[in-house]
């Protein structure tokens, strides 16, 4: 009896360990993981490609992050802070960077490499992938917003936006009279906050004036003509009900929905709705003369003295700073970021190249007609405040311009001014 | 001095064990017994005591995860910002309400599903049963995907197939009202959850004698009388532990929240502040204070329960 006891404790000793040992044993060349924010297969296939040019030298596999920017964030900042030394590779959002790399979570870009992935990128994922004068992470794709338009519309307002600019009172004026709905995001999430600052930065204004202070020296410019100016639009829009009863939980899904339908006008949104729409009239459920009636422009101006300022997007590689194998990290994130694959990825996956050559490239012209307008957008861009403190900001943005109807050019930009600097000096739950 | 009572079964039981001298085998029985519970006790105690300790300590820091350099003592600071601060006393207010409205509804329902189980004949009884108990068996984070979706602006089929009741058309946006919002959460919180309680109050209704019952039927009692007279009084023990059970659940409700609003319109539970501050701002001091004291309500409303309206978890399950 005791002998088949003991035999059995040693055949489930023996059953648990040699799965560990099987794990931790590597063979063959260093195995790199991408963590990639989910997609439609791009990232995959360029991992794959970047595994086969490197000829042995180390292979690349993705784990996919969650759906959402701020989940992603979450992920990977919990994993970092605990030194997690599996990530090798990852596609970080823009604004979530400067929180990275503050404490050191980011590997260092070595001169040789910053120089060779900044060459031939817009200026706005530059600085977008820049922390304190530094290159912190490797431009990938860059992503903007556009305004799109059904043509039908805008010519019984009288307005040609992809010849003059159009500011956001004519999209207002236009959209009342004639009854239609304007696709904004009005949701209570990261969309609310890029809209906010896309509108802030556009009347020639900021959200922080002084975005790489520390949390309690952090300056907001939103009591300012320019923060004052952008929510009389999105209070505007929010009480007239031009947003259509969707408005406070628009996403940029549901703003698509809403511009696809009969009382759709101008919307402003992510390049992914032009092959999101020739997806829908492929497959039958939207007619071909839905896509013939759409054009795109600039981004709207706030006033037509000033230039607009598009929202700024994308995704940024980052090595990790408790990566085994940085020197080859960094060198498959290169390989990752070729004019070639960001030129593929936008005619496959519709994410814009920041590389302004990968816009040359016959097969992005035929899938995206629009592209020079988008290279011209990421020109114009502006990021999103870059401050450890990111987080704080956007979702006390979010919890003081919500619901649209809600805000008041009088009074909600000092009171988020008053909440996120509470939140920001530790005073106040956001 | 042992109390000795008889149970059901006419077997003496003891309330209190013997003291003095014991016998070798009732110390082996009690070897035998820390032996079986002992690994599941100190894994307890590991996965429980440890964590409720740790986010006590860290709820005493300033502590960023992201700032690891600043972390700094700051002693109860964390517990002044956050018990002074309205954020804090609404998401009270609601979690509160919604716990309230919640257990007091499933309660009725519940119960009423329990007498149709206990009086179903014997060849629907399995059927019935577990058609009653599909809810209990989805996941939470599906339920609230799928009650999100039926009541969604732009995908859901509640505004067409109700278009006729009175303040609903294709126009309203549950998620984008408090009142509207708090409704749809509560609703799937109460469909997904109704089945658990019921199924307490049938074990509850199954422990009334049949005799009570028949005699006060003998004696002309109506069935308002017999239920209120017999049946429920008979049953307080069991109706009192789904009662606590189901509170304590509610209390630290999240999934529905934050899948349909994620705290949008004044819809901010504890849970979700709590989440919010250490998962999504990770400032862990902060956050474990809200935990610690997200515990201290919980244990609040066990003290209540128990002490006040005396439920008898012991009694419930039949152990006296």
């Amino acid at each position: 009896m005791r002998r088949r006891t003991r035999l059995l404790a040693v055949t489930t000793a023996v059953a648990v360990t040699l799965p560990l040992v099987a794990c931790s044993s590597e063979s063959g060349p260093p195995r790199l993981t991408w963590y990639i924010n989910p997609d439609n297969g791009g990232q995959v296939e360029i991992a794959k490609r970047c595994t086969e040019a490197a000829d042995g030298k180390y292979t690349i596999t993705t784990e996919v992050l969650p759906r959402d920017a701020a989940s992603q964030r979450e992920q990977l900042a919990r994993r970092l802070a605990a030194k997690d030394s599996s990530i090798d590779i990852m596609s970080l959002d823009p604004p979530f960077i400067p929180e990275l790399s503050e404490p050191g979570f980011l590997a260092p870009i070595p001169d040789d490499v910053a120089k060779k992935v900044t060459t031939d990128v817009v200026q706005g994922a530059i600085d977008g992938a820049t922390w304190k004068d530094k290159l912190v992470t490797i431009p990938f794709w860059a992503n903007t917003q556009l305004l799109w338009y059904r043509k039908s519309v805008a010519q019984q307002a009288g307005l040609d936006p992809s010849k003059n600019p159009v500011t956001w009172q004519q999209l207002m004026d236009a959209a009342k009279q004639q009854g239609k709905f304007l696709g904004v995001q009005g949701a209570k999430a990261e969309s609310l906050t890029v809209w906010i600052n896309a509108l802030v930065e556009s009347a020639g204004g900021h959200i922080l004036t002084n975005p790489e202070a520390s949390a309690d020296e952090l300056k907001l410019g939103l009591e300012s003509d320019a923060g004052r100016a952008a929510a009389d639009i999105i209070g505007t829009i929010g009480r007239e009900g031009l947003g259509g009863p969707g408005l406070p939980t628009a996403d940029e899904n549901a703003s698509l929905t809403l511009f696809q339908g009969d009382r759709g006008s101008f919307m402003v949104n992510w390049p992914f709705v032009w092959s999101a729409t020739q997806a829908a009239v492929a497959d039958g459920t939207l007619p071909q003369s839905m896509l013939d009636d759409i054009g795109w422009a600039l981004y709207p101006q706030v006033d037509d003295s000033q230039k607009t300022r598009p929202p700024y997007g994308g995704i940024n590689l980052g090595i990790g700073a408790f990566s085994r194998h940085v020197d080859l990290a960094l060198d498959a994130a290169q390989c990752i970021v070729t004019p070639e694959n960001q030129a593929y990825y936008f005619a496959t996956n519709g994410n814009p190249p920041s590389s302004t050559k990968a816009y040359d490239d016959p097969a992005v012209k035929k899938a995206f007609p629009m592209a020079d307008v988008i290279r011209q957008s990421l020109e114009q861009a502006a990021p999103r405040p870059q401050t450890p403190y990111y987080n704080e900001v956007s979702t006390g943005l979010q919890e003081t311009w919500h619901p649209p109807s809600s805000v008041n050019p009088d009074t909600t930009p000092q009171r988020s001014t008053n909440f996120i600097t509470a939140v920001l000096r530790g005073e106040a739950l956001l | 001095m042992t109390a000795a009572t008889a149970d059901v079964s006419g077997q003496v039981v003891t309330d209190k064990p013997a003291k003095g001298r014991r016998s070798d085998r009732s110390r082996s029985e009690v070897r035998l017994g820390w032996l079986l519970a002992g690994p599941a006790f100190v894994v307890m105690l590991a996965v429980t005591v440890y964590p409720i300790i740790q986010a006590f300590f860290d709820s005493l820091y300033s502590y960023r995860l992201t700032a690891p350099a600043d972390k700094h003592l700051v002693g109860l600071h964390n517990y002044v910002v956050v018990l002074s601060d309205p954020v804090w006393w609404r998401a009270f207010g609601v979690t509160t309400f919604i716990t309230l409205v919640t257990v007091l509804v499933e309660v009725i329902v519940g119960f009423a599903l329990a007498l149709v189980m206990h009086r179903a004949i014997t060849s629907l009884r399995g059927v019935l049963r577990t058609a009653i108990l599909v809810p209990y068996g989805i996941i939470t984070v599906v339920s609230a995907f799928a009650w999100y979706y039926a009541f969604a602006i732009d995908s859901g089929f509640v505004n067409h197939w109700f278009d006729w009741v009175p303040g609903i058309d294709t126009n309203l946006n549950w998620f984008a009202h408090q009142g509207t919002s708090l409704f749809v959460i509560m609703a799937s919180e109460i469909w997904k959850t109704t089945p658990f309680i019921s199924l307490l109050l049938l074990a509850g209704l199954a422990q009334v004698p049949g005799d009570l019952e028949e005699a006060a039927q003998v004696d002309g009692a109506t069935w308002w009388q017999r239920m209120r007279k017999v049946v429920l009084p008979n049953m307080k023990a069991a109706i009192m532990v789904a009662v606590l059970f189901r509170a304590l659940d509610a209390f630290r409700i999240f999934d529905n929240v934050f899948i349909m609003t994620n705290g949008a319109n004044g819809t901010t539970v504890l849970s979700l502040l709590a989440y919010r501050t250490s998962i999504g701002r990770l400032e862990i001091g902060l956050g474990s204070a809200i935990s610690v004291l997200l515990f201290l309500c919980v244990i609040g409303i066990c003290f209540i329960a128990i002490k006040l309206f005396k439920v008898d978890l012991a009694s419930a399950r039949g152990e006296r």
